[in-house]
Formats: structure tokens, sequence, C-alpha cells
């Protein structure tokens, strides 16, 4: 008991001596002290901001930018590492002499190399081997390579693209409560109906009829040399390229060990028995093996996916202005270092919290499903 | 019957041609069905597109020992970047002529490492072998006496500073880590409570933020008139955030350590002391050697995030070599030839790791 | 057992403190460590980067040995701490270096909201648009729609958005923060413009691969007044910092040199006599020793040999003296009188 008071009252005397020391810093060298500059004019531009910012909007818009472009190319980088890991972790485990020894040599090369050489390597490819806008790369009609990123056309802006996403929603809440319906009456009859199928279809067919509908709108917005740059079109920028595929490739090699571990504790004897009484093996790997490999594979991707969000910071090595970037440059600008580092570690924490609670969720989810 | 009986005498059958030899594994492993044969050729074709011009870029077309100037007229890699710009890559702002000493110090460090592969070295000595290894290092390294002359601190970079933050990184963390997550299971909710605070904390950011807390922001921690030198802050950081990793990997080992074993060690009147270092600890430290290999690996390789806050470690001397304007452009080459120094550095960790957890493995 | 942890503790004590160092004000700091902890570029030649070498060259580096020469009667009593754009103030506000030699401008903000004091301006600055000639753009008024590189947390950063916000022109960024890596990317093609001060463009343009292919636009679009800067709170440092700077430029007003110094110790001005210290007073006055302006001039040089040595046309800089010229001669160096 003595024991525990000495050490709380050694971190709380640390932790005082700490803060007084920085007032007194403060105080002595007129540092400006809170979070007043929020609402001051920002006065810098953000390479590809998510929403609408320009140099005159305020530091809290600029740094809520850099936030959502954190956001934006995590949510993006986990999707593709998911799918990556997963084949490269199927892969690993397949029959197949080259796949699997190929998908090992991947997984080792990949796990071995910091990130940040990674990212480094990349973003040098992308601006030392492609060419310039005007020499551009043109693998597809309207799709364009060059130093300045991938810029591909997209359909022209049409009042029937929000009614389509709508129908689309719709489409997948019906998917959703079709399937709902298929299980109660199979519990009920032990009928299977092709829910699945109904529920794909539909959520394709809605979107279609309302295209249709609005008069089949098939103008696109085709980029186009213009000046400088490309104007039109969707632009990915290298720099967003450089560190999506960093994170990609880094983070898929721990997700394919993960999730070979997984596939592997599941025991011969649960894939035998499930064959043995007719499940064809579309459903032993459905109804059998992930349900058992999700709870060993899902707390360790957890935090294979909380790490991509914290690499993503690397960003501000290879200019992506994700929100460490731009804190920074707001840290600079105003000199407030210390409330801009504590907000970039309380925008982290807070991911990391949030995801946390989202994924023992769903784990929580999982074992009741296991049953 | 008796035909039968006659029969097992008969001479063995030999397997068919077609499932032995190099026939046999080729079927076996690469064309077993349609799908793996699709595949097979799939990948065979995909190999044959990429890798030959590869090769020739890196083999064929590529100069190894040349000018800069040379570079400009030739397809392939020009690897000839690395040995023009060694000795600043490896030893960055170490002066001319004294660079034997890192080296010597680094070749010492590779040995004291290879002579502790070996478990049967695993002694008291080893320990003395160390801190003997690690004076030698600092004099070399240092200076000062027997006419060599003094190298500060701000002229130790390259390898050798990768080196340093990366040892001194594991050999403190660890320690540190394994405290944490003895107080993590403590039954003293105060200690409890500022260990998980503490462990989540710093889980919960990345290290870069970390990294700038050490190099803009700690110093207005301290009192007027104090400070601490820039690499050691550096250091400071990679430990404390090395350390959370350890005690969550640590926790995992205590957690897996049945019940019993702390009744059993209560029954025999030990303390907690005594408990944890000559019972749990052992068990529960030897379970968990292939994670905390995979987050010392980790420690390792984050140790070149100290680019960004501008201490020269091999990959900061590696760009800076890169914006001289003879080499501008070759940045595949250098990052390539770094990235082989890395992958052969954590490697040779990850499979020392998997071979000593084999030997360890004790069937519990 | 005991033996060997109270060793432990008392070595891991040892090592910790070697770190550590105290002082109070940051003049007696310096004085106790016995060099000047300086912050510069580290990526700018002309004005702090490491040589070959790794010798540190440049007009801000020569400044810093010039405030290291007066303190200390020793120009080499100086450590050079490379920082990028982002980390020079914090590292200053900090006490992590005592003094900033990098290529800064003086603002108002910064004079006020981040605690610093800038001295003397040591290089009159602009800036300035760099472009490849292949993009045949005469104007920065023709740069409608360009992608442009800069330097994050910047001042150039934040005049780059005014001005083609004021011109009416599109313009999308492309912010690496750090100098070189920044300069590749332009020259790599990932930017059609490369904007920052105009000394940095003639240093960035001289590293160039092929620097004819690239041209600086007229256009300057910013005053931008470089100067050293110390934290609040030691104005006896500060002064000292400030004379430094000005007794270079003195020294040039006055037609001494490096080459010249001693045989002007026997001057019969009183001017000179004053400024030299062979009659005291002004060293006492700063708290310094008498011979402070001497062993400037003697170690390092006066304003115009720095200039010179570091950008002047002579060197692959080759920029004019301009701006930066004595008042005499049209510039806007100036001195106060020594006294």
């Amino acid at each position: 008991m003595l024991f525990q008071v000495v050490v709380l009252l050694l971190a709380l005397s640390i932790g005082y001596a700490l803060f007084s020391n920085t007032q007194a810093n403060l105080e002595r060298q007129s540092i400006a002290t809170g979070f007043g500059f929020l609402q001051n004019e920002a006065g810098f531009e953000i390479g590809e901001p998510a929403i609408d910012y320009s140099a005159a909007d305020s530091y809290g818009r600029a740094l809520l930018v850099g936030a959502l472009n954190t956001l934006k190319v995590s949510f993006v980088g986990i999707v593709f590492t998911l799918l990556l890991g997963t084949i490269v972790g199927i892969a690993r485990l397949s029959h197949n002499w080259l796949v699997s020894r190929l998908s090992g040599v991947f997984i080792e090369v990949m796990q071995n190399i910091p990130i940040l050489l990674q990212l480094f390597f990349w973003y040098a490819l992308f601006y030392e081997a492609f060419p310039s806008p005007r020499q551009a790369l043109n693998p597809l009609q309207g799709v364009f390579l060059c130093n300045r990123g991938l810029i591909f056309g997209v359909p022209a802006e049409h009042p029937a693209h929000s009614a389509m996403l709508i129908a689309l929603l719709l489409g997948m809440l019906g998917w959703w409560l079709l399937v709902r319906r298929g299980h109660k009456i199979q519990d009920r009859t032990g009928r299977i109906l092709p829910m699945h199928r109904i529920g794909m279809v539909l959520s394709l067919l809605l979107p279609l009829l309302v295209w249709l509908f609005a008069g089949a709108p098939t103008a696109m917005d085709i980029p186009s040399l213009q000046g400088f740059n490309f104007a039109g079109g969707v632009t990915v920028s290298p720099e967003f390229s450089a560190l999506l595929i960093g994170l990609v490739l880094y983070t898929s090699a721990f997700v394919a060990e993960i999730v070979r571990a997984g596939i592997q504790s599941v025991s011969r004897g649960q894939v035998e028995a499930a064959m043995s009484i007719g499940l064809r093996p579309g459903q032993v790997l459905r109804l059998v093996i992930l349900p058992q490999a999700l709870r060993v594979i899902i707390p360790p991707l957890t935090s294979q996916m909380l790490n991509l969000t914290k690499n993503s910071s690397l960003a501000i090595a290879i200019g992506y202005s994700d929100f460490v970037s731009v804190a920074n440059t707001t840290i600079n600008q105003t000199g407030q270092a210390i409330e801009g580092v504590a907000l970039i570690m309380l925008v982290y924490l807070f991911f990391s919290l949030s995801t946390s609670v989202f994924m023992n969720w769903y784990n929580k989810k999982m074992m009741l499903v296991e049953r | 019957m008796s035909e039968k009986i006659a029969d097992t005498t008969a001479e063995p059958m030999k397997p068919p041609v077609r499932n032995v030899g190099v026939y046999g594994w080729l079927r076996e492993n690469l064309f077993n069905n349609w799908f793996n044969s699709l595949l097979t050729l799939l990948i065979l074709y995909g190999l044959w597109q990429t890798c030959v011009p590869l090769i020739r870029w890196a083999f064929i077309d590529s100069l190894w020992f040349s000018s800069a100037e040379a570079c400009r007229d030739i397809d392939g890699a020009c690897w000839s970047i690395i040995p023009n710009n060694v000795s600043f890559i490896f030893f960055g702002f170490f002066p001319d002529g004294q660079q034997w000493r890192p080296l010597l110090a680094m070749l010492l460090l590779f040995a004291l490492v290879f002579y502790s592969k070996d478990r049967k070295h695993w002694k008291r000595s080893l320990g003395v072998y160390w801190l003997l290894g690690l004076i030698v290092m600092g004099t070399l390294m240092h200076g000062g006496v027997f006419g060599l002359p003094v190298v500060e601190t701000d002229q130790w970079s390259g390898f050798p500073l990768t080196l340093m933050l990366a040892l001194f990184g594991m050999v403190f963390a660890y320690p540190l880590g394994v405290l944490l997550a003895l107080g993590r299971q403590s039954r003293m909710a105060g200690i409890k409570t500022l260990c998980v605070v503490y462990i989540e904390l710093i889980r919960g950011v990345p290290l870069i933020s970390l990294l700038f807390m050490s190099s803009v922001m700690f110093p207005l921690f301290l009192p007027e008139g104090l400070s601490i030198d820039k690499v050691l802050r550096a250091q400071v950081a990679i430990i404390l955030f090395t350390a959370a990793y350890i005690a969550e990997v640590v926790r995992g080992g205590l957690q897996a350590i049945p019940k019993g074993q702390y009744e059993a060690a209560d029954s025999l009147g030990l303390g907690y002391g005594k408990t944890m270092r000559l019972i749990i600890l052992p068990q529960a430290l030897k379970i968990v050697i292939p994670p905390s290999v995979g987050v010392l690996i980790s420690a390792f390789k984050d140790t070149s995030l100290v680019v960004i806050i501008a201490l020269y470690d091999v990959l900061t001397t590696t760009k800076v070599t890169l914006s001289n304007p003879d080499w501008m452009g070759y940045s595949r080459e250098a990052y390539l030839f770094l990235a082989l120094l890395y992958f052969v550095c954590c490697y040779a960790m990850s499979s020392y790791s998997r071979k000593l957890e084999k030997e360890l493995h004790t069937g519990h | 057992m005991r033996f060997t942890k109270m060793m432990a503790l008392v070595a891991a004590i040892t090592l910790l403190s070697s770190g550590l160092a105290f002082a109070g004000k940051d003049l007696d700091t310096v004085r106790k460590k016995g060099f000047i902890q300086a912050g510069v570029n580290g990526a700018v030649f002309g004005f702090g980067m490491p040589d070959a070498k790794g010798v540190w060259k440049g007009l801000d580096v020569d400044t810093a040995r010039a405030i290291a020469a007066a303190i200390f009667g020793d120009a080499s009593k100086v450590k050079f701490t490379p920082l990028t754009a982002q980390q020079r103030f914090t590292a200053l506000q900090s006490g992590e270096i005592d003094l900033l030699t990098r290529n800064a401008t003086r603002t108002l903000s910064r004079e006020t909201q981040l605690g610093l004091n800038f001295v003397t301006v040591n290089y009159y600055d602009g800036q300035g648009f760099l472009v490849s000639k292949k993009l045949g753009v005469k104007s920065a008024k023709e740069l409608d729609g360009a992608t442009v590189c800069v330097l994050p947390g910047t001042t150039t950063e934040q005049n780059a958005a005014d001005y083609f916000r004021s011109n009416n022109m599109k313009w999308k960024p492309v912010v690496i923060e750090n100098t070189t890596e920044l300069a590749k990317t332009f020259f790599a093609g990932r930017c059609d413009v490369l904007t920052s001060d105009a000394s940095q463009l003639a240093g960035t343009r001289a590293v160039a691969p092929n620097p004819k292919e690239y041209a600086i636009l007229p256009e300057i679009i910013s005053k931008e007044p470089l100067a050293p800067a110390v934290r609040h709170g030691d104005d006896q440092f500060m002064d000292i910092v400030d004379f430094s700077v000005l007794a270079m430029i003195n020294a040039e007003e006055l037609g001494i040199t490096s080459q010249n110094v001693d045989s002007m110790l026997k001057s019969k001005d009183p001017v000179i006599q004053r400024f030299l210290g062979v009659t005291a007073g002004n060293g006492k006055a700063l708290g310094l020793d008498e011979k402070w302006a001497y062993n400037i001039i003697k170690q390092v040089g006066n304003y115009g040999e720095v200039f010179e040595r570091n950008v002047g046309v002579n060197t692959t800089l080759g920029i004019e003296r301009g701006l930066n010229a004595l008042w005499t001669d049209g510039g806007l160096m100036y001195s106060p009188p020594f006294k």
C-alpha cells in the first residue's frame, strides 16, 4: 500500500513539475497559449482537400481537412489491405508450390523493410519513372498516367447520381432484410432460399432503373490537358498513391500472416466433419472455417488496422497533407507546439479508441454466433 | 489362400514413374489439377515478363563502379552511387580518416551478437562481455584516450547511429515493458491504472508524434536552462514507445500461465518478487519470445523515422547523398540497397527467433 | 548483489546527467557550455549546408561564427543543428538551440506570438518563382492552374496562397518539408513551379542536374527580411547578437577587412579605434572582451567578404549585392554608430 502511494505521489509530482516548468517557460518567453488560434485565418493551401477548403479558411477547418485526409487514406488503405492480405494469406496455404513460395517471399520482404523506406521508394518511383503531363501515358481511353498522378474520367455531374446512390442504399437495405427473412424461413421450415442472389440483383437493379428513368445520362467528364495540368476528371495524386501503395503492401504482409494462422487454427477434423455431412466447399468455408478462424483473426487484425492508421502519419515525409502534416504547419505558423502536439495525440487516440470499441463490439457478436 | 500368401513375398511394386522424381514433384506441387496448372502457367508467364527486364536492368545493363557521368548514358541500374558514397552513407559526419573507428565498433557489435546466438554461451560471463564490448565501442566512437581524437556525439551518424538507437531501444525497452506488464496485472489499483493509461496512451498514438514531442515540445517541459541532447531525447522516445508494445506482449504471456503456478508458488511461501522472478517470468517470457522479437524488429525498423526530426541515421545520409546533383535520380538504386541492408538485419533476427522458439519448445 | 545494484544506479545517473546541462540566462548558458548551439538550414547552398567533408558553409553559418567570435574570441566555438522549417522556432523556444540563423523572415506574429526577438537583417530577400524553361512561361501571371512545390510552414507558403488568391489564379500546392527532397521532386517534374526566397531559388538552380534549363521569373512577390533570432528574455544576449551582425556591416562601411584589420589597429581614426577596441568602452558595455569586433573581422570577415565568399557573383550562386549592398552603394545595409 505504502509502495503504491509513493509511486502515485511520484508520478503526480513529476507531472506537476513538468506542468509548472512549462507554464513558467511559456510565460517567460511570452509564447501565446490556448486554442484561440483555431479561429484565425490559416493562410495556407492544402493540396488535395477532402472538403471545400481555401487559404482564407480557419486553422480549425484546415485541421479538419487534415483529419479527413487521414481518414480517407486509412479507410481506402484498410479495404485494400484486407483484400490483399486475405488473398496472400490463403495463397500462402495453397497446394501450389509456386503460389505459396511467392506469397512467402512477399511476406518476408514486406515485413522486413521499414515502411518509411518503402514510402520513399514508391514516391521516388512515381515522380522519377513517370513522364510529364504533356507526355502522359494513356493506357485506356480517358485514363492518363504521369508524374502528376493517375487521372481518369468520371461520369459528368448529373442530378440522377444522388438518386442512384439512394437507390443503391435502399437496395442494400432490402438485401439485408431479405437475408434476415431467409434465415427465419430456414429456421422454421429448413428451406434454403437464394436470398443473397436476389438481394444482389435487387441492389444492382434499383440504381439501374433510376438511371434509365432519368434518361440514361452518359456524358463523361474526360480529363484533358489544359495549360500545365489536366483539367476535369478525377486526379489521384502521386503522394496519395505512394502512401496508399506503401501502407497496403506493408500492412497486408502482416495481415496475410494473421489470416494464415487463423485458418490453420481450425482443426482439420472440423473441415472433414463438415464435408462428411455433405456441405459444399463454399459452405464449408463460409459456415465452418470462417466463423472459427475469424475469432482468432479479429483481435490481431484490429491492431494491424490501427497500425495502418498510425503509419499513415508518415505522409508528412512524402507530402500528402494528412492530419500530422497540417498540424505541423499550424504549429509552425502559430508557434503553439504544445497545443498542436496535444491535438495530434488526441485525434489519433480518438481514432484508436473508436476502432477498438467497434472491433470489440464486432468480436462479441462473432463470439455469440459461435454458441 | 496359399497363392495370396505367396504374393507377399514378391518384389514390392515400384510407385508409378509419374509419382516420383522431378516429374512427380512437379505433378504434385504445380499441376495437381486444372486450376493449379492454370495458376502455375499464369505465374510463370508473369514472372517471365517482370523478372527478365528486372534482371536486365539490375545486372546486365547496369554499372557498378563508375563515375556519375558514365551512368547518364546507360539504361540499367547505376549501382555506382553506393561505392562512390559509401563512407557518407555509412558514417555520415564522422571525420574522414577516423572512420575505421565506427567500422571496428560495428564489427565488434556483430561479433558479440554472433557469439550470443549460441545458447551455450548464455551465462553470467556473457553479460560481462557485453558490458566490456559496449565500453570498448563507446571509447572507439568517442575517443579522447590512447591518442584518439575526440569525436562529439553530434558527429555520430549513419549506420552506427541506426544501430545505436536500435540496440539501446531494445535493451532498455524490454525491462521497462516487463515492469509495465507486471504493473498492469498488479492487484494494486493505483499502479494498475497508471500502467493501463500509459500503455494505452502510447499505443494509441503514432511514433512520430512522440518523436515530435521529444524534438520540439519536451524541452519546454524542462526547467529553464536545462536541456537534454537531441539524440538522447529521440532515444528515450523510442524506448518509451517500444516498452508499451513489449508490455502488451508480456501481458499475453503472463495471462497464459495457469493459475496453479501462482498458487503453487504461494503455497511454497514465496513472496511476490520471488514468485515472479523464479516461477512466472521465466515461463511467461519463454512463451512470448516470438512476438517480442516481432516488436524488437519493429523497433529496429522504426529507428528510420528519425529522418523526420533531422537526425542523420542511415536513411537520412542516403537521402542527403541523393540530393547531391551528381547522383540525383538514382533513388531506386539507393533505396533498394538500403532495403537490402534492413532486410538482412531484420530477417536474421526473425529467423533466429524461429530457431530459438523450436529449441525452447519443451512441450507445455 | 546490493553493491552491483548501487553501481548500476550510479552508472545510470552519470549517463543521464552527462546529457544534461544547467544554467540560468541564455548568455550564461552559452558561456558555461563554452559554445553556441546555432540552428541552421542544413540544405540551402550558400546559406547553411555541410560540404562533402561535413564542414558547415554559408552566410548564415558565418553569421553564427561571428557571434561565437564576439563571445568567446574564437569563431569555431559554435555547433550547428540542422533544422527543418517546421522545427526551427520550437527548437529556439525550447532552448535546444541558443541562436537561430536559418534564413528566417522577420514578421510581426513571429516576433510576438512565437516569443522571438529578431535582430538586424543579414539578408534582404524576396519570394520568386523557378520554372523549367521548357514550359515557356515568361511571367508569374501566366501560372494559372500550375502545380507549385513549396516548403510547408514558411512565409513563402502563405505568400504564394495570397499571391494566387489576389490574382484570381488556381494552383495546387505540393508541400514537402525537406528542402532537398522538395528540390529533387521539382527537378523530376512533379511540379511546374518551385517557389521560395529568390536567394534559395538561385541556390537550388545551382545544384540542378542541368541549371541552364531553369529560369527564375521576374516577379518578386514579397519582402523577406531574413534575420537571426533569439528567444525573449535575455536582452544582453540579444544585444550581442544584434551588434555582432552590425559590426560586420560597420566594418565594411569603415573599409576594415580580415586582411587589413591588424594594420587598422594602428589607425589614428577615433571611430575605428573605438570600433576595434583600441579605445575601451564598447566591449564593457556589451559585457564582452574589448577585442570582440576585432575578433569577428579577423576570424570571419566583414559583411561584404562573407557575402562574396558564400553567395556573391564569383560563387556558383552568382548573386548581385542589390538590396544587400551598403546604403552608400544604394542598398539597405546600414549600421548605427558604434559608440
